[in-house]
C-alpha cells in the first residue's frame, strides 16, 4: 500500500514527470474537490434515482403516496406480464409501436442521410450554405416541430390538401387514418432529424482519403462503386455510430405523436410506449408504481436492442 | 471517367479557379444544383409556412392560402401578449432562456472540474469511479423520469429553474468529453503554473481552462441546444407559467387546438431565437455537434 500510495515512477516510462499528477505536498483531497461537484449531482440525480426507481417499481403509489406507496412486491410486473390482465394488452402493443417506428425510421434516416452526404460530399459552391439548410430544423425543440407538421397535415386547411392539390390528388385524412398517421409521424422525424445524421456522416467521408477514389477510378470504378467499395466500407464506424444513437433517438419518441396525432388514430395506434408511460403515471390515475416498472421494462428491451446491435455491426465485420 | 480524374486533380492542387469555373457549367453541376434546390425547399418552406400563417389573421388562415401572406397582421402575436395569464409566452421564454444560460455555465464548470481531476490528477479508487460514470452512459435515460420527478417532487423543487436543470448537470457525457481534452494538453504549460507557485485551483482557472475555449464552447453549444429543447423532463416537472416554452407550447396547443394562426405564433416565438442564433454561428455550431458527436 505504501508502495502506490507515493506518486512513484511506477507509471513507466509513459509519463516521467509524475510529479504532476500527484504533487509534492499536495493535499490528498485536492482531486475530491474537484470531482466533488459533478459527483455530489450525479449521486443524487442519477446514483440514488437508479435504486429508487427499481424500487418504486415494487409500490403501489401515486403522485400523493409517491415513494411512501404500499410495498406490493411484483405486482406492477405481474400487470405487464400476465396476458389476463387489462394492462398488458396497452403495454406491449404500445412497446410494440415503438419498435414498429423504430423499424421504420432508423432505415430510412440512415438511409436519406447517406444519400444527403454524399451529394454534400460532392465538390461545388455553397456547399456550406446548403449543409446549413439541410441541418437547420435540428435546432428546432419537438414542441414547434409537432405544432408546425400537425398544422401542415390538417385535412382542414393543411398545407399537404394544397400540395395534393396542385397534382389534382385527394389527400388522405393524414393524422386520422392510418398507415398516414405513421406516415406523417416519420416525415416530421425526417424533416426534423435528418441533419444530424447527415453532417456526421459527411464528416466520415471527408475524412476519407481521396487517394483511394483516385486510385479507383483509374481502375475503371463509376461512383456507384465507389460509394460501395470505398465510402462504406470506410465509413463503416461512423455508420455503426450513427445507427447506435438513431435507434435510441427512436426508441425515445415521444414528441411528435403526443402532438401530431395525440396517439390516435384509431385508439393507441400511434401512442409510443414513452408516451403510454407518461399517460400512465403523470396523467390520472397517476399509476407511478406502474410507470416505474414500465421504464424498467422498456429499459432491459433498449439495453439488449443496443446490445444486439452492436453484436451484429462488429461480427459482420469478417 | 479520365474527365473526371482531369477535373478533380487540378482543382485539388491550386485552389483552381479555372477548373471551377469550366466545371460550373456542365449538365452534372445543374442537375446537383437542381436536387439541392429541391431538397433545401422541403426543408426550408416549412418554416416558411409557419411564418407566414402566423401573421394571417384567424379568420383568413383558412382562405389566404398563399406563402406571403395577402394582409399581413401581428395580430396574433398582439394576442399572445395580451393573454398574458393564459398564455404567459414571454414567461415561457425568459424561463427557457434562463435555464439555458444557468444550467450551461453550471454544466461546464462541474463537468470540466471534474473531468480535470480524472485527467490529471492520481487518487485512489479514480478508475474504478470513472469507469462507473462512463457506464451510466448506456442506461436508458426513460429510467430515471419516474425516480427524478419523485425526488424533485419531495423537494418541493417542482415548477423551478433547479428542477429543469438538475438532470443535465449530472451530465456524464461533458465529463467524458472534457477529459479527452485535457488529457491532449501538453503538461508543460500546468508545470510553469506549478514552479511559479500557483496551486491546482490557481492552475486550472487561470492556465488549463482559457486553453479550453474550443472544446467547452463545443459542449457549451450542445449543452445549452439540449437545455432550450427538453421536452419530457420540463412537461413532466411544470405547470403553468413556470413552465419553460416546449411544455408551455403543448399546453398552449390543448387551449387553443385548432386556432392555427395563434399555434404558429407561438412556435414561431420559440423558434426565432434559435433560428437566430443558428444563422449567425451556424459554421460553428454544425462543427460542434460533429465533433461532439463523434468523439461521443
Amino acid at each position: 500500500m505504501t508502495m502506490n500510495a507515493p506518486p512513484a515512477p511506477s507509471v513507466g516510462g509513459k509519463r516521467t514527470r509524475a510529479d504532476v499528477r500527484r504533487r509534492i505536498g499536495e493535499k490528498w483531497w485536492v482531486p475530491y474537490l474537484f470531482i466533488l461537484p459533478h459527483l455530489a449531482v450525479f449521486a443524487f440525480m442519477i446514483g440514488y434515482p437508479f435504486f429508487s426507481g427499481l424500487y418504486i417499481s415494487l409500490l403501489d403509489a401515486d403522485n400523493f403516496s409517491g415513494i411512501n406507496g404500499a410495498f406490493v412486491g411484483l405486482e406492477n410486473y405481474r400487470q405487464l406480464f400476465d396476458p389476463s390482465h387489462r394492462q398488458f394488452q396497452r403495454f406491449w402493443q404500445t412497446l410494440l409501436n415503438t419498435v414498429l417506428f423504430v423499424l421504420m425510421s432508423v432505415p430510412a434516416l440512415i438511409a436519406v442521410a447517406l444519400g444527403l452526404a454524399a451529394i454534400l460530399n460532392a465538390k461545388f459552391r455553397g456547399r456550406t450554405f446548403f449543409r446549413a439548410i439541410y441541418f437547420a430544423p435540428w435546432t428546432l425543440s419537438v414542441a414547434v416541430v409537432g405544432l408546425l407538421w400537425f398544422w401542415i397535415f390538417q385535412s382542414r386547411g393543411g398545407l399537404i390538401v394544397d400540395i395534393f392539390g396542385w397534382f389534382g390528388l385527394t389527400s388522405p385524412g393524414w393524422l386520422s387514418s392510418q398507415p398516414w398517421a405513421w406516415l406523417s409521424i416519420l416525415i416530421a422525424t425526417v424533416w426534423w432529424t435528418i441533419g444530424f445524421n447527415t453532417i456526421i456522416l459527411l464528416a466520415g467521408m471527408q475524412a476519407i482519403s481521396a487517394d483511394l477514389y483516385e486510385a479507383a477510378s483509374i481502375d475503371g470504378a463509376n461512383k456507384w462503386q465507389q460509394f460501395r467499395n470505398i465510402t462504406l466500407p470506410s465509413l463503416r464506424p461512423i455508420l455503426l455510430l450513427v445507427i447506435t444513437l438513431q435507434i435510441i433517438a427512436s426508441f425515445n419518441l415521444v414528441g411528435q405523436p403526443q402532438i401530431m396525432t395525440n396517439g390516435g388514430p384509431p385508439t393507441a395506434q400511434t401512442t409510443p410506449v414513452l408516451l403510454h408511460l407518461y399517460n400512465t403515471g403523470f396523467r390520472s390515475p397517476f399509476d407511478i408504481g406502474l410507470a416505474a416498472a414500465m421504464a424498467v421494462v422498456v429499459a432491459v428491451v433498449m439495453v439488449v436492442v443496443s446490445v444486439i446491435n452492436f453484436r451484429f455491426f462488429s461480427s459482420e465485420r469478417a | 471517367m479520365a474527365g473526371t480524374i482531369e477535373a478533380e486533380a487540378p482543382a485539388r492542387t491550386r485552389a483552381g479557379s479555372a477548373a471551377t469555373r469550366r466545371s460550373a457549367f456542365t449538365p452534372g453541376k445543374v442537375m446537383l444544383y437542381l436536387v439541392l434546390i429541391l431538397i433545401a425547399l422541403f426543408f426550408i418552406l416549412p418554416l416558411v409556412w409557419m411564418l407566414s400563417t402566423s401573421l394571417k389573421v384567424e379568420s383568413e388562415v383558412f382562405r389566404d392560402r398563399g406563402f406571403i401572406p395577402a394582409n399581413p397582421s401581428l395580430a396574433n402575436f398582439e394576442r399572445l401578449v395580451q393573454s398574458g395569464g393564459q398564455t404567459p409566452v414571454f414567461r415561457w421564454m425568459f424561463n427557457s432562456v434562463g435555464v439555458a444560460t444557468v444550467g450551461t455555465i453550471l454544466t461546464l464548470l462541474l463537468t470540466s472540474l471534474s473531468a480535470y481531476a480524472f485527467a490529471r490528477i492520481d487518487f485512489p479508487f479514480k478508475n474504478l469511479l470513472f469507469s462507473l460514470l462512463i457506464t451510466t452512459l448506456l442506461l436508458p435515460g426513460i429510467m430515471f423520469l419516474v425516480p427524478q420527478y419523485l425526488l424533485i417532487s419531495q423537494l418541493k423543487l417542482l415548477n423551478t429553474w433547479p428542477a429543469f436543470m438538475l438532470p443535465g448537470l449530472a451530465s456524464v457525457f461533458g465529463v467524458f468529453f472534457m477529459r479527452q481534452f485535457f488529457l491532449g494538453i501538453p503538461v508543460e504549460l500546468e508545470e510553469a503554473a506549478y514552479v511559479d507557485g500557483a496551486g491546482r485551483f490557481r492552475t486550472f482557472f487561470s492556465v488549463v481552462l482559457p486553453l479550453a475555449g474550443p472544446s467547452l464552447a463545443t459542449l457549451g453549444v450542445i449543452t445549452f441546444i439540449g437545455y432550450w429543447n427538453d421536452y419530457l423532463w420540463p412537461l413532466v416537472t411544470c405547470q403553468g407559467a413556470g413552465c419553460t416554452l416546449s411544455p408551455g407550447l403543448r399546453n398552449f396547443q390543448g387551449t387553443y387546438s385548432t386556432q392555427f394562426g395563434l399555434l404558429m405564433a407561438g412556435a414561431v416565438l420559440a423558434a426565432v431565437p434559435v433560428l437566430l442564433l443558428y444563422i449567425f454561428a451556424q459554421r460553428y455550431i454544425v462543427q460542434s455537434v460533429t465533433s461532439s458527436g463523434i468523439k461521443g
